[in-house]
């Protein structure tokens, strides 16, 4: 029989991300505080993105286990961002549509001319 | 079958051995979780569009949530996740008793996060700041605010079912683990329970910031 190839992660690093994900919580709701306009946003998106990494590596073990998992999570991600952008250009393009519907049609035109 | 003498009882048949069963055991678990991240995917993207249609309404809006629960949850629920992680460690090193005590302290914050949650939907439910139709609140500045409230039922009500059915999932590991049946040669079960747990966190992670820390 197969040896038992399973990482055991140490405790220390358990702890560690544990750690850091907590810290990682304040410092987003203190920077929740501070207005920077438009990037709070951004700066909210990317602590939350750091620590969904720090979980997914460490606490779900993607960092040690066969890169298989990793690809199948990255795929969900790349399609979910394909789905958003996508979605994200047809909704905030569609003013632009609505307003050249909107402009009156020119009964002059050579297209609406009768021979 | 060269190996059936050497065979442990926990691999089934249809496995070649222990090492091929855990990893389908996972490959299995992370399509699940795939599927999960597009399910929850459809109502993040709705937030995306309705946040930038009413940026302001949304900006209003989330000042009626309470930012102190939020983050008592999402600490919570990031010490859940750890003490979760702790039980497989406990569990890869044969130590039985520590897995269950870490699998309770688990279960116990889920209970945690669920009854936060309860305060802050009942204050809610008072205050008519509901979904759609339901929505009776005067309070908020901004067109069609109930909009921002339908994001917030739907995205953490999916997620608080998900909790639900975690605690569920965690109780039938930790009734396998009282029943001696895991070691540190199997604990497969404990280790797939583990990882959808985490997913539930790394949701909530993201539904933190997006709903109670606007601008």
């Amino acid at each position: 029989m197969k040896a038992h190839t399973e990482h055991i992660t140490p405790v220390k690093v358990y702890l560690a991300v544990g750690i850091s994900l907590l810290i990682l919580t304040i410092i987003t709701v203190a920077v929740s505080f501070i207005d920077l306009g438009p990037y709070n946003i951004t700066v909210a998106l990317i602590i939350a993105s750091l620590k969904a990494l720090l979980v997914a590596f460490f606490f779900m073990h993607i960092f040690w286990d066969n890169k298989l998992y990793l690809i199948i999570f990255a795929g969900s991600l790349l399609f979910l961002t394909i789905f958003l952008t996508l979605t994200m250009f047809d909704t905030e393009t569609r003013g632009s549509i609505y307003e050249e519907k909107a402009r009156p049609i020119n009964s002059e035109a050579p297209i609406y001319q009768r021979n | 079958m060269s190996n059936a003498t050497t065979r442990p009882a926990f691999v089934q048949h249809h496995f070649a051995d222990a090492e091929q069963q855990r990893e389908s055991a996972k490959l299995g678990m992370w399509l699940f979780l795939l599927t999960e991240i597009l399910l929850f995917g459809g109502l993040f993207v709705a937030y995306g569009i309705f946040r930038a249609w009413n940026p302001e309404m949304f900006f209003n809006a989330h000042k009626a949530l309470d930012v102190n629960l939020g983050t008592i949850n999402t600490i919570v629920l990031i010490t859940s996740s750890l003490t979760m992680a702790l039980s497989i460690h406990a569990m890869q090193l044969n130590n039985r008793r520590q897995t269950i005590m870490f699998l309770l302290m688990t279960l116990i914050f889920a209970g945690v996060f669920l009854v936060i949650k309860y305060f802050e939907y009942s204050h809610k439910i008072e205050l008519g700041q509901l979904p759609g139709k339901f929505y009776t609140f005067t309070g908020i500045a901004g067109s069609n605010p109930h909009i921002f409230f339908s994001i917030y039922f739907a995205m953490t009500g999916l997620h608080g079912l998900h909790v639900i059915f975690g605690m569920f999932a965690i109780s039938w590991v930790l009734r396998k683990t009282l029943k001696n049946e895991f070691s540190a040669e199997y604990y497969t079960p404990i280790e797939m329970v583990g990882l959808y747990w985490h997913l539930v966190d790394m949701i909530w992670i993201f539904l933190f910031p997006l709903l109670y820390l606007i601008g």
